[in-house]
């Protein structure tokens, strides 16, 4: 079994009232693809806020690489590698292709005001090298997209548009990808071009582990190795698709007590 | 063979229509009477509807990116002109002067709030801020001019700093209020205090660079200037300077980080991007060019009085930047043009300027939300991507 990437314990975030995740331990291994399955409401985009630091959780801890990020800002876990999508899109749709995916580069690129306003020539090689890396990251997922680099990102198709934000994701060369609900708004066929996409990525990228949020479970028997179950904020349970597809707490969490 | 045939019908297109604007603008400040003046207008905007519908505009406009060097060249030409034409027409050039001084705030406020989304209903009063303490510093020190604008500058962008930590622990609206509520006390500070002149304001020396005697009219080739000339060319220096500078940050990874905190502060932080710096990086460095402008105008009109800035000023700048195209540098200079030189002009819209304004910017944001000049996507390099 691989190593530990990230590991969570005792994870608690509350709302007031109310209890979006309750005590969760959870652990994601080193190059999985782990589903996160549950009903509404159950905390998996919670999850997703709390570990990438926009929710400082209310108890708990989580570890990276066996380093503690629960209380680091969004910023400080961003350079620790781990990215994300949204699950309604959160694209710059006035700003071009290219400053949409660069942004998600924002940790390598220069942004000191002597460098920007000054060494105009230096500035220059970097937007080349970023550009060219940009675009040669849109093409493995769309030809058509990487000849739109300098379109308005509000200006391509939704599915495009999706492929943009795990660009944006991915050009960091992160460790922890975390995909919330990547087919949300899409067809039957943008859908299972997008798993396409992702499986690709796996196969591109060797390393990276990716935590996927998804309701389509055809998606999830065929991309992920392993999936936890969350409900009311606990893990309800974990095993392979076809594990939890047959197990009874599943059935009844989904569908409600027959 | 095509492509270079458009490439010369649309430079000829940028020169001609330069060229159309300059003689236009020369014409509308030289009316005397409203006449001749809302007929000057009248035909002003049938010339440019007509512009628009024939796709001249966007020829012009194809013909200044791929020319950017004749672009530049034209509009220096256009301003020598004007200066040869009103070489001695002190009012005229005045009026030049202060367009070309609010154009510099209004490119501090774009990069405040067009940029970067930090609200600023402020503008007068930093303005103010640096107006005051050159008049202060020149009358009472010995410091040199050029030190006094930049200590303009300074001394705005230091007391905009004491209101970044409310600006940045509120959001939206909050924080607008919190810089109105500066504006209203800076003023209220500046009648009761005696010290700084109270209600009456303070007289300032004229400006003097490097032995330079900027209030003194010159004589060239037996041509007389009025010394305003001195002044109208400073401060177009002033506003290139401004301009390049902001037209640098905004082609840099500067401008792209504080785009993403203005559109989307949470996805911004996701990936690395300090909100907080970016906005103070913003707020300062917008003051500090209201500040510089502000002690420039008051070495220039060598008046200062807190009827100069007030609320009202601060609205004016931002309907200058709301008509012009939020987030745009070069549709400050015709909305600014437009917005200060009408009242001036039409002395029966005068005390009407403030409903006009209302109106206008009422009318912008119903039917052009993005100004007369929409914002054009950022060109980090021109040409990139096409090389290969």
């Amino acid at each position: 079994m691989n190593a530990t990437l990230l590991e969570c314990r005792g994870l608690t975030m509350k709302f007031g009232g109310v209890v979006a995740l309750n005590e969760l331990d959870l652990d994601i291994r080193q190059g999985e693809v782990l589903g996160l399955l549950g009903p509404n409401g159950s905390g998996k985009t919670t999850f997703f806020n709390v570990v990438t630091g926009i929710y400082a959780a209310s108890a708990g801890s989580i570890r990276c690489e066996g380093r503690d990020i629960s209380k680091l800002t969004p910023q400080q876990i961003s350079r620790t590698g781990i990215t994300r999508t949204f699950q309604r899109s959160r694209l710059c749709l006035e700003l071009s292709v290219f400053d949409n995916i660069a942004i998600g580069d924002h940790q390598n690129l220069n942004n000191g005001l002597w460098f920007n306003l000054i060494r105009r020539a230096d500035l220059e090689k970097q937007i080349r090298d970023t550009f060219d890396r940009a675009r040669a990251l849109a093409k493995t997922f769309s030809p058509t997209l990487s000849e739109r680099m300098l379109q308005p990102a509000g200006s391509v198709t939704m599915i495009d548009r999706r492929r943009i934000e795990i660009c944006r994701a991915l050009i960091s060369r992160p460790k922890l990808l975390l995909l919330d609900e990547p087919s949300a708004g899409m067809t039957h066929e943008e859908t299972r071009e997008l798993m396409d996409d992702i499986m690709m990525v796996r196969e591109r990228i060797p390393g990276l582990t990716v935590v996927i949020i998804e309701h389509e479970m055809n998606v999830i028997e065929r991309i992920t190795d392993r999936c936890v179950v969350l409900n009311y904020g606990r893990r309800l349970c974990e095993g392979t698709y076809r594990e939890i597809a047959s197990n009874a707490d599943v059935q009844e969490a989904y569908l409600g007590q027959s | 063979m095509t492509m270079t045939k458009n490439n010369g019908a649309n430079l000829l297109a940028t020169v001609t229509g330069i060229a159309l604007m300059t003689v236009f603008s020369i014409f509308a400040l030289h009316a005397e009477n409203e006449t001749s003046l809302l007929i000057l207008l009248a035909v002003g905007a049938a010339g440019v509807f007509v512009a628009y519908k024939s796709g001249f505009v966007a020829r012009a406009g194809q013909g200044l990116q791929a020319h950017r060097h004749v672009g530049d060249l034209c509009i220096v030409s256009a301003f020598a002109a004007m200066v040869l034409v009103f070489r001695n027409d002190h009012f005229a050039l005045l009026q030049l002067a202060t367009v070309l001084l609010y154009c510099v705030v209004c490119i501090g406020l774009n990069l405040q709030i067009g940029y970067c989304g930090v609200m600023n209903f402020a503008g007068a009063a930093f303005f103010g801020v640096g107006a005051y303490t050159a008049a202060v510093l020149s009358t009472h020190t010995q410091l040199p001019h050029l030190l006094v604008l930049l200590a303009g500058g300074f001394a705005a962008a230091l007391i905009g700093s004491v209101l970044l930590l409310p600006v940045l622990r509120t959001r939206g609206h909050y924080a607008a209020l919190v810089t109105i509520a500066f504006g209203t006390l800076f003023r209220s500070f500046l009648e009761v205090n005696d010290t700084l002149g109270g209600p009456q304001g303070l007289k300032v020396p004229g400006m003097q660079i490097l032995g330079w005697e900027l209030s003194e009219g010159i004589t060239v080739f037996g041509m007389s200037f009025s010394f305003y000339v001195n002044y109208v060319i400073l401060a177009f220096v002033l506003l290139a300077g401004v301009f390049i500078l902001t037209r640098r940050i905004k082609r840099s990874w500067l401008g792209l980080s504080l785009d993403a905190v203005r559109i989307d502060e949470t996805a911004a932080s996701t990936f690395g991007i300090h909100i907080v710096r970016w906005k103070i990086t913003a707020f300062i460095i917008g003051n500090l060019f209201a500040g510089i402008a502000g002690a420039f105008f008051a070495m220039m009109t060598s008046f200062v009085a807190p009827a100069n800035f007030t609320f009202g000023d601060s609205l004016i700048l931002l309907s200058i930047i709301v008509l012009g195209g939020i987030g745009n540098l070069w549709g400050i200079l015709p909305a600014a043009a437009i917005v200060l030189l009408l009242p001036e002009k039409l002395q029966a819209i005068q005390e009407y300027r403030f409903l006009l304004y209302a109106g206008a910017v009422i009318l912008i944001l119903l039917f052009r939300p993005q100004g007369m000049f929409p914002r054009r996507l950022r060109t980090l390099i021109p040409g990139l991507g096409t090389l290969k």
